[in-house]
Parts: C-alpha cells; sequence; structure tokens
C-alpha cells in the first residue's frame, strides 16, 4: 500500500492554500498507509539563505533546545519550531559548518531537509494526527508532497517515513518495494553517499543524489533509475522549482493525475483529488509506465 | 426510484440496499450522487437493475456484478466490473488497471481508455474499449472478447488461453505465445455483434480490426514431451 498526494500550484492566488489542500488530500490516504506520515513543503525562501529541517531521532532529543544550541555555536540564524522538528534559517555558507557541528555534538538530531524553501516533515502517526500536529494546513507554498507510510521493507520510525531529502532542495516520495537495495547502500555507502537507515526508499533517494552529483539532471537520474532500481515502484520528487513523477515498467501501484490552469496535482487515488478546486473539470489521466513527467516554474 | 446520495449514505448501507434486492423487485431504477472515487460502489448486485452513477468511483466499480445495467458517468479507478457474471457496466469516462480482471459474462463498454492489464484473466466477460488500452492486457486469457477501437500496449494478450482479442490500431507488441489471426468471416459477424451489443455498429467497420489469439504452444498438452512429465 502506501498513499502518496502531490500539488504544483500554477496560478499564485491558490499558494497560501498549500497547506490546506495537501492535507486534505493525505486525509483520504489515511487507510493506504496508517503508520506514519511525511510532509514535504515548498515555502518561500530568501537567496543566501538556507533552511535545515531537523528532528530528532527519539522523541527524548529536545529540538527547540537542539536548535537554539546549533545557532549559538554557528553565531547567527533563526529558529522556527513545529512540534517535533525545527527549521533553522542559516547563512547559506554556513550550512557545511553547521552539519559538521551537528554530527560532532548532537548526533541524535537528524537533518530531514536542506534547502533555500524545502522543508520536511514527517513523524510516525495516523497521517491526519500528523498533519495536524504539524498544522500542515496552515503553512503556504508553491508546491508540496505527502506520503502516508505502510511500512514494507523497514521499521516505523521518524527516520523510516518519507519523504526522504536527496540533495539541496529535493525530495522523493516512494510507493512500491525495492529488492536490490541492500547491495546498492553498500555500493552508494563506499561512494560516500550518506545513508542514515536500513530503509529501500532512501537508498533510491542515494542513488538519485549520487546520479545528479555525477553530472545527471533529475529527469536523466530518473531514467536511469529504471535500469538500475530492482522492485516495483511509483516516486514523485521534488526540486525547488519542479515537481516530477515517474513509475517503474510494470506499474502495479497506483498514479492518477489532474491538471487545470490553477494546479497539477497527484494522487494514489482518483478521491486523493476529489478536495480540489475545478476538479470535476480538470484533465484527469493515469501515467504512462517508465514514462517521467516533470512540470517546472519557469 | 431510489436516489442515494453517497455524500450522506455510506457505500455499504447502498451496497446492503442494492443486495436485498430480489430478481422481480420493482425498484429497477436508481440513481448515484457524489461517488466522489469511493471505492467497491454497486458491488454484488444480483437482480436486473439500472444503476446510474454521476461520477467518478473508485476501486472494484460494479464487482461480481450479475443481470444488473450499471452506467458510471465518469472515470473508473482500478478492476472496475472485476469477476462480473452478466450484466452491462459502462463507463463514460477512462478505466484504470485491472477493468474486467476474471470476469466471467456480460459487457464491459469503456468509452475512454483503459489502462495496464485490462481483462487480466477474463473467463467469458466481453470487453469493448473505444479508446487504447495499456501494457499486459488479456494476459492468461481464457475465454471471452476484447475489442479495441485504439492502441494497445506491451506484451498483448501474454500466455493468453482462448479469448479472442481485435484490435484496430497498432499494438506495441504481442506478448508469449500470442499471434496474429486471419480475420475469417466468423470472425467479421463475431466482432459485428460485438459493436451492436456496444451501441457502435455501422460507426466503426469490422474490415479495420486485427486479429489476435493463442498459438496454443505455451499451455497445450503436447504428446511428444510426455516423457518429460
Amino acid at each position: 500500500m502506501c498513499g502518496i498526494a502531490g500539488l504544483f500550484i500554477k496560478d499564485p492566488k491558490l499558494e497560501p492554500r498549500l497547506g490546506e489542500l495537501l492535507a486534505k488530500m493525505t486525509s483520504t490516504l489515511c487507510s493506504r498507509g496508517p503508520d506514519s506520515a511525511g510532509f514535504a513543503i515548498y515555502g518561500h525562501g530568501k537567496t543566501g539563505q538556507t533552511k535545515l529541517t531537523i528532528a530528532g531521532s527519539t522523541a527524548e532529543v529536545d529540538i527547540a533546545r537542539a536548535a537554539k544550541l546549533l545557532v549559538e555555536a554557528i553565531g547567527g540564524g533563526q529558529v522556527s519550531v513545529r512540534h517535533s522538528h525545527a527549521v533553522v534559517t542559516l547563512k547559506t555558507e554556513d550550512v557545511p559548518r553547521a552539519e559538521a557541528w551537528l554530527a560532532k555534538n548532537l548526533p541524535d538530531v537528524t537533518i530531514m531537509s536542506e534547502g533555500q524553501r524545502l522543508e520536511i516533515y514527517k513523524e510516525v502517526g495516523f497521517p491526519d494526527d500528523v498533519a495536524r500536529e504539524f498544522d500542515i494546513a496552515k503553512m503556504s507554498g508553491t508546491h508540496g508532497i505527502s506520503h502516508t507510510r505502510m511500512a514494507t521493507e523497514s521499521a516505523v520510525t521518524t527516520n523510516g517515513a518519507h519523504p526522504f531529502s536527496t540533495a539541496t532542495d529535493q525530495c522523493l516520495v516512494h510507493n512500491g518495494s525495492l529488492s536490490n537495495h541492500a547491495s546498492l547502500r553498500r555500493e552508494l555507502r563506499r561512494e560516500g553517499i550518506k545513508i542514515r537507515t536500513e530503509n529501500d526508499t532512501e537508498v533510491a533517494a542515494g542513488y538519485l543524489t549520487r546520479q545528479m552529483k555525477n553530472g545527471q539532471t533529475l529527469s536523466e537520474a530518473l531514467k536511469s533509475s529504471l535500469d538500475d532500481l530492482d522492485g516495483f515502484f511509483t516516486f514523485v520528487v521534488g526540486t525547488e522549482t519542479g515537481f516530477g513523477v515517474l513509475r517503474d515498467p510494470i506499474a502495479c501501484k497506483p498514479a492518477v493525475m489532474a491538471e487545470t490552469d490553477e494546479y497539477v496535482a497527484f494522487g494514489s487515488e482518483y478521491k486523493t483529488l476529489t478536495c480540489l478546486p475545478g476538479i470535476k473539470t480538470a484533465r484527469v489521466w493515469e501515467p504512462k509506465p517508465a514514462t517521467v513527467y516533470f512540470w517546472e516554474h519557469a | 426510484m431510489p436516489n442515494v446520495d453517497l455524500a450522506e449514505t455510506s457505500v455499504r448501507e447502498l451496497n446492503a440496499a442494492l443486495h436485498k434486492l430480489g430478481k422481480d423487485t420493482n425498484e429497477t431504477l436508481w440513481s448515484i450522487a457524489n461517488p466522489a472515487g469511493e471505492h467497491s460502489i454497486a458491488v454484488g448486485i444480483d437482480a436486473p437493475i439500472t444503476v446510474n452513477i454521476a461520477g467518478n468511483v473508485g476501486y472494484f466499480c460494479g464487482g461480481m456484478n450479475k443481470y444488473a445495467n450499471i452506467v458510471i458517468d465518469g472515470s473508473a479507478g482500478q478492476g472496475v466490473g472485476e469477476n462480473m457474471m452478466s450484466g452491462r457496466i459502462h463507463v463514460k469516462g477512462d478505466a484504470s488497471q485491472s477493468a474486467g480482471a476474471t470476469g466471467r459474462g456480460g459487457l464491459l463498454l469503456v468509452e475512454g481508455n483503459a489502462s495496464a492489464r485490462c481483462g487480466i484473466s477474463m473467463k467469458g466477460i466481453d470487453i469493448v474499449v473505444k479508446g487504447d488500452i495499456g501494457h499486459l492486457s488479456a494476459f492468461m486469457g481464457q475465454n471471452g472478447r476484447l475489442v479495441v477501437f485504439g492502441e494497445a500496449g506491451e506484451a498483448l494478450g501474454d500466455s493468453i488461453y482462448e479469448a479472442h482479442i481485435y484490435v484496430r490500431g497498432p499494438v506495441a507488441s504481442l506478448g508469449a505465445d500470442c499471434i496474429e489471426k486471419e480475420m475469417r468471416d466468423e470472425h467479421k459477424a463475431e466482432l459485428g455483434e460485438l459493436l451492436k451489443a456496444a451501441g457502435e455498429i455501422h460507426k466503426v467497420d469490422v474490415s479495420e480490426f486485427r486479429r489476435y489469439g493463442s498459438a496454443r504452444k505455451l499451455y497445450n498438452f503436447n504428446i511428444d514431451n510426455a516423457g518429460a512429465y
């Protein structure tokens, strides 16, 4: 099972409603993934500044305190706490120093995402509860992706929940299951790609990171994943300006898309899309297998 | 003439009411509003009634149908008409994957496209798709007929038994043991009957279709191989 929702807004008038619509869409997917849920929100950012979204790997971590310590150590930055996560906004040039400081001093703190605009919130629990705790409905932005998880390949933990960050301002969610993740994880770790969990999707995220490090575009990296990833998958990816979809060649994991002048939307089921404005007259279709779809803001 | 609004009534209540109907019921015309992509709408009907559904439905709509005429004024999710026994299901939009899967009888008519695995393991159902169909359609089809006005995706009729396939447009590839076969008069007559049932007779020309079926090499017991068993 597992469920995916994605919303890419074309008409800026709809941007204040991104969180509200994404939370409603995700609510229809609770039964597909009752174990945990996650949201990737592309909000507004400033050039030269980077947002680090951090969370504790256990419930015992006081994330507000951790964020405060980090800002003090780096010597500047703003903190905004949302439930179990904190967004720390730093000067972009301070990010490597902040990451090194966290790894050394607060190993129980995980960086969920890093980017000018991307924030990732994910937690164990029933998706409606997770959305409420993070107050997703109040968030605005240009695009967002969410995931509800029914765990198959690894434990039900915060770090095992989706979305996974693949690189700066990039994230991935996955419905399916990969069978060659163990060997691929070893290969990626040897090449220096950081993979924290035994989760198969994190390996797919790491794989995309490696391919792009080696010079491929996201679209090329997705295409090569069709050869290198063994298993079944529907992927939805987010970038700073865009939103992409890929299904494996067999395409047994469901996917429905809708497009109007206001938005492009993805849902695991049609009912995920029913809350969207103008859905009754939207163009609705199923993405084809082994075909990369991508929408981007100019 | 019951009207059921699924914004107020649950699918479970609707289906329970439909299951209570006897073959001689007077409540022969049902209208369903606000289906909103819910799963399992109008599943397991066993009475000669008409059910009009105003909107898109989720998975398994009209599954196991017997006798009923179900009209979906929208698109259908996975497995529309799966295992249907008789009657007719008319999808006015598109159908998702596994449309008519394992169906034993009746007619499934799709105005738009059907995606992957259309008619998988069909066992006697007739399926008419006015658009295209996706990959692995009629996989292991045992009996019944699949008619496609548009194109067919990869591996059409893989491991097919005795289902008949008629496709008007190009076929991306044929699956294992599926071959193109000669379109003889009896097949044109059969296709004509199906087009008539679908209300499409005289609108499309049967001679534009090509016929596909089993080469009968994969599933047939071959006496020369007896020693190998």
